[in-house]
């Protein structure tokens, strides 16, 4: 990473903006595959079957930790923009490491629930 | 120079304007050696047509801020010790604005920004009037003084990957002149001031990356500057109150 970049502050602008981005692309094709329904139960079991698949449970299971990320990330940027800072050079940066392992613990939730 | 050197520094300087290379000098490595001292030797010793902008030598002007080993420094309050890699330094003018030649960059957006941003004092008093009252310990002016002590180097700027991708964003330092302002008492154009923060282009683009704050020679927070301007715009501007 450009060493101007390598920094907390900068590292959960990224996590909260390319995860948001990923869930920004994954909507429209949920809502596609929730619109199967509307063709009958063929066609969406094939598509639950297919959603079983090993490769798209793990596609799932990183859509959690994004959707949990985009979460608490969001959360920080709210608390930051709306609230006293804590010091002037402190954007809640103590934020943003729980943050992170909240989302992997979501994911956790998550894996435990399908194995 | 005196002869009290310890080896040999790699120093790579960049030598045009947008289109240009760089260009690789060895210079003897000193105790207590400033990046602004290697560029002046450079100019000295070896490159007498370099061109490079400075002023003061102490951290006061903010007229030499260069970009070394890719983060934007104030050059004369940084020692080489701390920021060389591998013995080497690699020197260019401040990205975000237009080069001129070397390492002397155009600082004419930089400071049309200031203004864009409702940076200009507008005085409430004249000097015949008795001197306004302020409570040093009231919140508003605690948070302009917080800030005041910009010394305009445009580190912040060069620093900022907003103002890189959307040259019409006003920037830190202009946003954190604009937090002074709205929170002076004496300045008579707070609410419009407040209102050119917030337009196109102004706090709101901002994404809260930080590279600003950590970058900030002087160790100010342009972003909480900023956070500020936002929850005014939201909120209202901060509440004013006569000193008791």
């Amino acid at each position: 990473m450009h060493p101007l970049r390598g920094h907390r502050s900068y590292l959960a602008f990224l996590g909260h903006r390319l995860s948001g981005l990923a869930l920004a692309v994954f909507l429209p094709c949920h809502f596609l595959a929730l619109g199967l329904a509307l063709e009958g139960a063929e066609a969406l079991d094939r598509f639950l079957i297919f959603a079983e698949l090993p490769l798209v449970k793990a596609a799932e299971w990183g859509l959690v930790v994004l959707l949990a990320l985009h979460l608490f990330f969001g959360l920080r940027v709210l608390a930051l923009e709306f609230t006293p800072w804590p010091s002037r050079t402190d954007p809640r940066l103590a934020w943003i490491v729980p943050g992170g392992a909240a989302a992997l613990v979501v994911g956790l939730v998550f894996l435990v629930q399908v194995v | 120079m005196n002869s009290d050197h310890v080896g040999l520094l790699t120093v790579r300087v960049w030598r045009g304007r947008e289109e240009g290379r760089f260009e690789t000098y060895r210079v003897p490595a000193r105790a207590n050696q400033t990046v602004l001292d290697v560029v002046t030797e450079v100019q000295r010793s070896q490159e007498p047509a370099l061109a490079y902008r400075f002023a003061c030598r102490v951290g006061v002007c903010g007229s030499c801020a260069m970009t070394v080993n890719d983060r934007p420094r104030w050059t004369c309050r940084t020692h080489v010790a701390r920021v060389r890699e591998e013995g080497i330094l690699t020197i260019e003018p401040l990205r975000n604005m237009p080069r001129i030649k070397d390492l002397a960059c155009d600082l004419t957006p930089f400071f049309e920004k200031w203004q864009k941003a409702g940076g200009r004092h507008v005085a409430t008093a004249s000097r015949r009037d008795p001197l306004q009252k302020i409570d040093p310990r009231s919140k508003p002016r605690l948070a302009a003084s917080a800030a005041i002590e910009c010394i305009n180097c445009a580190v912040c700027y060069s620093a900022c990957d907003v103002v890189s991708w959307n040259a019409g964003y006003l920037g830190p330092a202009a946003l954190n002149r604009a937090w002074t302002l709205v929170n002076d008492a004496r300045h008579g154009a707070r609410h419009e001031t407040l209102d050119r923060a917030f337009a196109d282009g102004g706090c709101a683009s901002c994404h809260s990356q930080g590279n600003c704050t950590r970058h900030c020679p002087v160790e100010l927070s342009p972003s909480e500057s900023i956070a500020g301007l936002k929850r005014s715009a939201l909120f209202g501007a901060p509440k004013l109150r006569e000193p008791a």
